[in-house]
């Protein structure tokens, strides 16, 4: 047996390690991401790009407004997935809410689609703050369903199943909108439905690096009282914190992550789920203040690999980034739910 | 009232606005125990959740050292007051160490980290509840006895003036009951730490609370000293024992004698009698005992068991009435059991009836095989 301050100091290497890969993954998958594609730029020359915008004309362009507020966008977006997933999973006690399980994604899919299709009718331009805006009303009725649902269902797959089937809703009525829009609305709905980090422009990475980040910070900063909420709301009020309180809050900023990412990636599967819970096995800890961090990184992480290959596997052909993120995501999950599953008999 | 630390004036508590339980007047002081006793489902987890404002109360105010818990923030109130629940504690991978340092939370900074002095008060409370050796252990993977140890050491090291437990001893094996008792004794006598619970072992909580509280439905039937409350009629009434009854001196239950017209008899004394009692009780064999003075041991189990006891007072000789009730009760039997028992000035005429039944031929003679106390 070793003494418990021993494994106290392997906890802590532990962490420090798992923190240092994810960045130095994140570093190199950045990396990777700017110097591959169907034109290809060395190192040497992207540092020349960033730093010092010197270099050819064209590869200025590629890197500056094709590659890099892609990379940002992965990387930022993808973070803020899976942060908003740790939440749900925090709100519901279960570890497979997240965004899109939920129906929180379709949700800002239809108010989008609304927007894209019947709004566009009448002003002839739509701005981020119409899609942010959208998305995150939608997020939150579809939120407010589930809660709704929530309120009366104690069971968790039963849960999911309410989840589930309000997604199908908001589907549906987003399909009946499509059957009756215009021809070129759909093409731009259609692309933004399949998921994408690409023809992100720097107004865009602006707005919601700075929503984004806020929301990470605030959350951060919120690593206590959802530590203590995870042991359950009795526990949580006897600790000292206003669960009611809490609860809205915790609830308004998943849903304005969630509706955030969705507005300028689409409606993404998987990331908010099998992302923490990677993390959560990796640090074998679920203490927010080490997966809140580790999970936001390990998001940005995760999306810059699906990007990577989305792009990359099929080029010139690129996969939508939800083929990839549920190819890589739905296996954690499933072992999740094994390892759960055999954990309990 | 200043003299009390914890009290609860006109407190009505209940569900969705409606008063189930009324007129709560609760009034204790520092460093005592008080548990409430009552059936299943008469409102003890109802009215603690109230005391701890895990549940808005209907009516009324608790008080603790004269501070309107209605008027105190939750966080106020964690720093006075800590508890442990029958709820399981849900979050993942938690060691016993990081349950019991949930405690420190309203102490520690933004973040919630704990400083050395955190620590060491982490340690000490696991020490406390003699839990150290779990400090890295899973919290879900450890025995019923010790998460109930670790809850406990949870609150102790939120250092709450009142800690307040919902049936902390259910699940427990006996020896694990008396381990967590004995460490809140200890905690309340030495820190002045006040107790509230609420117990279905009515034998312990007679033993540990100074305080008893009988909750039954609507009001609180009893409040006051376990000596005042621990009455056959009061427990028997509030537990609406019509089937067996309690033992009040010994704090223990007997199942209701067997019915019928007994024909069976056992002469008894000084404990030879009790294994016989219980066998022939469960045997569903109606019997009558005697003669077992009063302040015998076999008498409280008779009492409970036999259909008919004859008994005789205290330090005295065996007087002719009760002599002449137990012949004729022997002479009716057909079977007379003699379990042993130590023959002296006071009870000889005892050796007169089992002479008797030998010479009816009904005696069936284990003295040789009972053993007296």
């Amino acid at each position: 047996m070793s003494s418990p301050k021993h494994e106290k100091g392997l906890a802590r290497v532990r962490y420090t390690a798992v923190f240092i890969c994810l960045a130095a993954a994140f570093a190199v998958l950045t990396v990777w991401n700017i110097n591959t594609g169907s034109v290809h730029i060395s190192v040497g020359r992207i540092a020349r790009i960033i730093f010092l915008r010197a270099g050819d004309e064209t590869e200025i362009g590629i890197v500056w407004k094709l590659r890099l507020p892609r990379i940002i966008a992965a990387a930022v977006l993808g973070g803020g997935l899976a942060l908003s997933g740790f939440l749900m999973q925090t709100f519901f006690g279960n570890p497979i809410a997240g965004p899109f399980v939920l129906g929180i994604s379709s949700g800002s899919k239809l108010f989008v689609a609304i927007v894209m299709i019947v709004v566009l009718r009448f002003v002839n331009y739509v701005t981020s703050w119409m899609m942010v805006v959208a998305a995150f009303a939608g997020a939150l009725i579809a939120m407010g369903f589930v809660l709704l649902a929530a309120r009366s269902i104690k069971q968790m797959s039963m849960l999911l199943v309410a989840g589930i089937m309000i997604s199908y809703i908001c589907s549906a009525i987003t399909e009946f909108l499509i059957t009756f829009a215009k021809d070129s609305d759909i093409v731009n709905l259609h692309g933004w439905s399949q998921g994408r980090f690409s023809g992100t422009t720097w107004a865009d990475v602006r707005f919601f690096v700075i929503v984004i980040l806020v929301c990470f910070a605030l959350v951060f900063l919120m690593s206590k009282p959802i530590g203590a909420y995870q042991m359950g709301e009795s526990y949580a009020q006897s600790m000292g914190v206003n669960v009611r309180r809490f609860r809205v809050i915790l609830i308004l900023m998943s849903s304005l992550i969630a509706g955030c990412v969705t507005a300028f990636a689409g409606p993404i599967s998987f990331v908010g789920i099998a992302v923490p819970h990677l993390i959560k096995m990796l640090l074998k800890s679920a203490k927010p203040i080490l997966v809140i961090p580790a999970s936001f990184l390990g998001g940005g992480v995760f999306c810059l690999l699906c990007d990577y290959i989305a792009r990359t596997a099929f080029a010139p052909v690129e996969l939508s980034i939800s083929t990839v993120t549920a190819l890589f995501g739905a296996p954690v999950v499933i072992a999740m739910l094994i390892r759960r599953h055999g954990q309990k008999s | 009232m200043g003299d009390y630390y914890f009290r609860t004036s006109d407190l009505s508590v209940g569900y969705n606005g409606k008063a189930l339980i009324h007129d709560i007047e609760i009034n204790v002081r520092a460093g005592e125990i008080l548990t409430l006793i009552g059936p299943n489902g008469s409102g003890k987890s109802t009215i603690l959740k109230s005391i701890t404002k895990h549940l808005a109360v209907i009516k009324g105010d608790s008080f603790i050292a004269d501070a309107s818990v209605n008027a105190m923030t939750y966080k106020e109130l964690s720093r006075r007051l800590a508890v442990v629940l029958t709820e399981r504690i849900k979050g993942e991978l938690l060691t016993c160490w990081d349950v019991v340092a949930t405690g420190r939370y309203p102490y520690t900074n933004t973040l919630g980290l704990l400083g050395p002095e955190d620590k060491e008060k982490v340690r000490a409370a696991m020490e406390r509840v003699h839990a150290a050796e779990l400090a890295e252990r899973d919290f879900s993977a450890i025995s019923d006895g010790q998460r109930q140890r670790v809850l406990l050491a949870r609150a102790i090291c939120q250092e709450p003036e009142i800690i307040v437990l919902d049936e902390p001893t259910s699940f427990l094996d006996i020896r694990h009951k008396l381990q967590l008792l004995s460490i809140l004794r200890s905690m309340a006598k030495e820190k002045g730490i006040t107790v509230i619970m609420s117990l279905h072992e009515i034998d312990l909580a007679q033993k540990i609370s100074d305080k008893i509280m009988c909750v039954s439905g609507e009001t609180i039937s009893n409040f006051g000293t376990p000596e005042e409350i621990f009455r056959e009629e009061i427990i028997n009434e509030l537990y609406g024992i019509s089937e067996g009854s309690f033992n009040i001196a010994f704090g223990s239950v007997e199942l209701p004698p067997p019915a019928g017209e007994p024909n069976t008899f056992v002469i008894s004394g000084c404990g030879s009698g009790i294994s016989v009692f219980r066998r022939l009780q469960k045997e569903d064999t109606p019997f009558y005992a005697g003669i077992i003075f009063e302040n015998d041991v076999d008498y409280q189990v008779a009492k409970a068991l036999a259909a008919e006891v004859v008994t005789e007072k205290p330090f005295e000789r065996i007087s002719d009435a009760a002599f002449g009730r137990a012949l004729e009760l022997i002479k009716k039997c057909r079977r007379v059991i003699y379990a042993g028992v130590p023959l002296g000035t006071g009870n000889r005429r005892i050796a007169d009836l089992v002479e008797t039944a030998h010479e009816l031929g009904t005696l069936e003679d284990l003295s040789g095989e009972t053993e007296t106390v």
